[in-house]
């Protein structure tokens, strides 16, 4: 018995020491693990969604490729990690995961009170609804008295009794916990109404029975700017994150694109020449190889693409780029400039 | 029963023809008074309407063949009356391995195997060292599952082989369906027993703080709902941790399960070791043995050997207990089924998915009921006054 | 009872091989330890919080929700703090917990008789009940049930009509609600008064018939007390109550009470669990009984119907109440799983939405753990107690 106590008392001590050793920075802990480790969805077409053989596909998965592509020049460097809405937070907090890069919108509190930073907007979205066709409702405002079904513990829930609120509509709400029973949950009729992201609305209508006898309301009740976050107080790594992002919206402003940007190298353009580090040492700056923006566009490619290759038009989602367009064209995206 | 014999009569007349036969036996068992008839036809009634409409459902009306969502629809998009089961079909691979590599299911199938070949001689009556060979089966079958389940050849990330290689590391998160159910439920049975055991014992033990501390740990566990525990795991543990430090999912819901079963188990080996009478525990002092010796030799046989059913019990419990981790986002057998019943192209056959889950759950537990019956049969331990 | 190793040795025993030493220096151990990892832990935490910024205390009960419950017993809005939020949430628990323990008693002794039936044919269908209910997880069982409700029920617009008053839907059953004037305070008063004084004329019965042997149609005169003294207060008030009956409007109902499907799920799956553990321990407590019992009681001339209900039960509830509190804490737990089906109870609102709300993980599961401590062990006292006063008196 004192064999064993003594045994405890010496993993608890070990396990003391190790915990000294891990507070390091954590672009070390990434390149020493070989892997970078991503947050995202459990399940959203076009965000983040694994096929039947457990790949990987989507918006938010591409930015975690991106990252991958900036620190080792390899896309498959990344460990995706499903987190419910519930999870997500202690994941990122408990260092789980390097990042989130999941359908999260950015508010103050979640950015000053549960300690983390948000390190750009990859996807500009507001609250929708969706209803069926044979209600015949034209507007949100029309609502009165409906029953919605939501997903708890989300700003959505709290836009709701906000939207409803400030409109003197009452209403009745069923929360789920997951995404997946709220939609069960609409699909059979218990709610009139389904709400979430505008983007997460599109995504989901493909996962209906009929996804062609439901509508989507016109009205945008809320903003959510979605984007990665990172833990707080590792500044270098929330550098790496929001730059990975930045080079990404630039490139597609200066027209570099995973096809051309071999060529692009040659480019006389100096703003080219610094993002694939042609000229200057913008990637020292971060901690990564000059080439960071390079391997980037050329094994992940621009925002553009990332966008029109997951949700796009084109794509079952089918959403416009509208606010997600480029400053240039008369959206919101905008990035600092490489210099 | 019906009549009483005169002193002179001759020869018994044979019982009257309503008494015997299977008229006879409608009468004692079913319509012995008006009451009784009453519940009879109230029960046929109960039949009536439950039985036919269900074999219709299920089987006549069923269908059996097919291999897509459109052959359980009509023409107009809505679904046929019967049960779907072309849609368990189709799924029965996920229900079993959940994400699992489609590759690779071999390995679980493989561990499934081994299962059965290791602890097979154990039902040999006579086999010599039974003993240590049970406990070894124990102690080595988990290090041998965890190898088939895991993998051990690890590719540093990118490596062209990390997608093929037969034995490649295949994470947690990716275990799932009945495999992860019987894996959560074994370990949970396998860690909480021992642990349980250590339990009761503190909690009957003399020294006051060992017995506070048990009883403390006991009440805390038995007091909350499993589910709390499980968010508890989930989202507390990693703040437990220094920085840095960190258990897989599975693990921590695996801890969860373990601390709650075991305090269960602990009161259920506290009543065994109530049972064994006082003077055992003399007569092992008397013979000079030690605490340790004592409880492993003379009480904890007896004291097990009295609560084998309610352990049984207990197990059953556990088993039907680790559906929850399906609420914490693991893909169990019911976190499986679930999975299924979102597929678009499978949607409204969720049904058929919770029957047949139901059904597999209970062929389980009935069985593992069945057995603990037999058990308290063969060992006499039933303490019913007759 | 402990059983204590005896510990008088020879005196030259070296302190190490003492017992009485040995047990001392291990408890020491034992306390170091878990002390040393108690502090270990909320050192982490601490260090945890700290680092990463992260909000702790409990002065987030007061700040303002900002979302809605679906089902609440108190008055509760958006704009409600989260100490509301955590009250709405444990009144659903307990309601869903009451209605659960009460249904469930009925159920486990009718099928717990019925299981001992002499009528073949209902005690093999309660044998079934019993057999197949108990070996499928619950968790399963309430989402079952939550989908077949919600698949059996018709829209809205298409609602089962009962008499123009009571309707049914995938929204739930929809009552006519009574709106209480003024001067109905009578009625429930009348109703307190018929109770007490129904206990005080059972005392008086039993008393005399211990004296005399005379009976006194109690049951009779109970339940005349007890409905008649309300009526005749309400009649007298002049009826001060008017029936709101829902009404179709828009997209539901509006108006009435209404039971929400994740209730009725809930509540059914807990009452059928539950039931069926109840009626086995209903089955062994009435096997306990010896019968011995049943035989001398029908010598006495008593029929099946008293025997079972004056000699077997009263004896049998010694056996049954032990079981049966484990049940009750069960079913309390149990119902945590509503959070499966959003039915909003304790764990669902506050472990589940003002956890994510907040993100004060720490406070959060420590509060709904301590209510469910608290809960269970009021419940364990209570029944304690009563197993106390049921138990054989020995004279």
């Amino acid at each position: 018995m004192k064999k064993l106590s003594l045994i405890a008392a010496g993993v608890a001590l070990t396990a003391i020491a190790a915990g000294g050793a891990q507070a390091q920075q954590t672009l070390e802990q990434v390149k020493k693990r070989g892997q970078v480790i991503c947050g995202v969805s459990q399940s959203l077409p076009g965000f983040a969604n694994p096929d039947a053989q457990g790949n990987w596909a989507g918006f938010d998965v591409e930015m975690c490729r991106a990252v991958s592509a900036a620190i080792f020049g390899d896309t498959k460097r990344v460990k995706f990690v499903p987190t419910t809405a519930k999870e997500r937070f202690t994941a990122l907090q408990s260092g789980e995961v390097d990042f989130l890069a999941r359908n999260t919108t950015w508010t103050m509190s979640r950015d000053t009170q549960l300690g983390f930073d948000f390190v750009g907007v990859n996807f500009y979205d507001g609250q929708g609804f969706m209803v069926p066709k044979k209600l015949g409702v034209k507007s949100a405002l029309e609502l009165k008295g409906a029953t919605v079904c939501t997903q708890t513990g989300t700003t959505t829930e709290l836009n709701l009794a906000d939207f409803f609120r400030s409109n003197k509509m009452d209403y009745k709400v069923v929360a789920f916990e997951k995404n997946d029973e709220v939609l069960a949950a609409y699909d059979s009729g218990r709610c009139d109404v389904f709400t979430t992201d505008r983007s997460g609305l599109a995504a989901d209508r493909t996962k209906l029975k009929s996804p062609n006898d439901h509508v989507i309301l016109p009205e945008v009740i809320s903003k959510e700017p979605l984007g990665p976050l990172v833990r707080h107080g590792d500044a270098n790594w929330g550098d790496i994150i929001r730059w990975s992002f930045f080079a990404m919206v630039n490139a597609e402003e200066l027209g570099v694109t995973s096809k051309n940007v071999d060529e692009m190298k040659k480019s006389a353009n100096p703003e080219i020449k610094r993002m694939l580090g042609i000229e200057g040492d913008f990637g020292k700056m971060i901690g990564l190889d000059n080439n960071w923006a390079y391997n980037i566009i050329k094994l992940v490619g621009n925002y553009g693409e990332s966008y029109e290759r997951n949700v796009g038009e084109k794509t079952p989602i089918g959403l416009s780029r509208g606010v997600n367009a480029l400053w240039t064209k008369g959206g919101l995206q905008y990035a600092p400039p490489i210099r | 029963m019906t009549t009483a014999l005169d002193a002179g009569q001759k020869a018994d007349l044979p019982p009257p023809a309503a008494t015997v036969g299977v008229i006879g036996w409608l009468r004692e068992n079913l319509f012995s008074s008006w009451f009784n008839a009453l519940l009879t036809l109230f029960a046929l009634w109960i039949l009536y309407l439950s039985i036919p409409p269900l074999i219709q459902w299920a089987l006549i009306d069923a269908i059996w063949t097919g291999s897509e969502a459109q052959d359980c629809k009509l023409p107009d998009g809505s679904r046929k009356e019967g049960a779907c089961w072309i849609y368990i079909k189709a799924w029965i691979g996920g229900y079993a391995y959940g994400l699992y590599p489609y590759d690779l299911r071999w390995r679980v199938d493989l561990a499934a195997v081994l299962v059965i070949v290791m602890f097979a001689p154990l039902a040999i009556k006579r086999l010599p060292y039974k003993t240590v060979y049970g406990v070894a089966v124990i102690l080595l079958y988990p290090v041998v599952a965890y190898m088939m389940f895991s993998g051990f050849v690890e590719f540093p990330p990118g490596a062209p082989e990390a997608s093929t290689h037969p034995w490649r590391v295949v994470p947690t998160d990716k275990w799932g369906g009945l495999a992860l159910t019987l894996l959560i439920a074994s370990v949970g049975i396998i860690a909480s027993l021992p642990l349980g055991i250590l339990l009761a014992l503190g909690r009957r033990s003399a020294m006051p703080i060992v017995s506070t501390f048990s009883v403390l740990f006991i009440e805390l566990w038995r007091g909350v709902p499993l589910i709390t525990v499980l968010f508890m795991s989930s989202v507390m543990l990693p703040l437990f941790l220094p920085e840095g430090v960190n258990f897989d999912k599975l693990l921590r819901a695996l801890i969860g399960v373990t601390l709650f079963s075991a305090a269960y188990m602990a009161e259920v080996v506290r009543g065994g070791l109530q049972a064994i009478p006082k003077g055992q525990y003399e007569a092992a002092q008397a013979l000079g043995l030690n605490y340790a010796k004592m409880m492993a030799l003379i009480v904890l046989p007896q004291a097990l050997r009295y609560v084998i059913p309610s352990i049984v019990n207990t197990f059953i419990g556990l088993f039907k207990d680790t559906t929850l981790v399906a609420i914490i986002g693991m893909f169990d057998l019911l976190g499986a089924i679930q999975l299924g019943n979102a597929d678009p192209k499978w949607l409204g056959f969720a049904i058929e998915g919770y029957a047949f889950a139901a059904l597999l759950y209970f062929v389980f537990c009935f069985s593992m009921s069945r057995y603990s019956l037999r058990l308290e049969r063969k060992l006499h331990t039933g303490h019913k006054k007759t | 009872m402990a059983v204590e190793v005896d510990t008088a040795r020879a005196p030259d025993t070296p302190i190490w091989l003492d017992s009485r030493y040995r047990a001392i220096f291990f408890q020491l151990v034992l306390l170091v330890l878990v002390v040393g990892f108690g502090a270990y832990i909320f050192h982490n935490t601490y260090v945890n919080l700290e680092r990463r910024g992260i909000a702790s205390g409990f002065a987030f009960l007061g700040s303002t929700a900002g979302f809605d419950i679906i089902m609440h017993l108190v008055p509760y809005q958006a704009s409600s703090s989260y100490g509301q939020a955590l009250l709405v949430g444990l009144l659903n628990t307990l309601v869903v917990a009451a209605v659960g323990v009460v249904l469930a008693t009925i159920v486990g002794f009718v099928m717990g008789v019925a299981r001992l039936s002499r009528n073949w044919l209902i005690a093999r269908l309660a044998a079934v009940y019993i057999e197949v209910i108990r070996n499928i997880p619950l968790l399963l069982q309430i989402i079952f049930w939550y989908l077949v409700l919600g698949k059996s029920t018709p829209s809205p617009r298409q609602s089962i009509d009962v008499g123009g008053a009571v309707f049914l839907n995938n929204r739930g059953l929809y009552m006519p609600a009574p709106v209480f004037q003024e001067g109905f305070w009578l009625t429930p008063v009348a109703f307190v008064v018929a109770v007490v004084a129904s206990i005080f004329v059972y005392r008086w019965a039993r008393a005399r018939q211990m004296a005399t042997g005379q009976q006194f149609p109690i049951l009779w005169t109970s339940l005349g007390l007890i409905f008649g003294l309300p009526l005749l207060a309400l009649l007298v008030t002049g009826v001060p109550f008017s029936l709101d009956f829902p009404k179709l409007q828009g997209f539901n109902f509006q108006g009435g009470m209404v039971l929400i499907p994740e209730f009725v799920s809930l509540a059914f799956a807990l009452v059928v669990y539950t039931g069926a553990f109840i009626a086995e321990n209903v089955r062994a407590g009435i096997m306990a009984v010896s019968h011995g019992q049943t035989e001398a009681s029908y010598a006495l001339g008593l029929r099946p119907g008293p025997t079972l209900r004056l000699v077997i039960i009263p004896q049998a509830m010694r056996v049954i109440i032990p079981p049966l509190t484990s049940q009750y804490l069960n079913l309390t737990k149990n119902s945590s799983l509503a959070t499966a089906i959003a039915y909003p109870d304790l764990v669902a609102v506050f472990a589940g939405t003002v956890l994510n709300q907040t993100g004060q993980a720490v406070e959060c599961i420590a509060i709904t753990m301590a209510v469910y401590l608290t809960t269970s062990l009021t419940t364990s006292v209570f029944m304690n107690w009563f197993n106390t006063k049921m138990a054989l008196k020995e004279r």
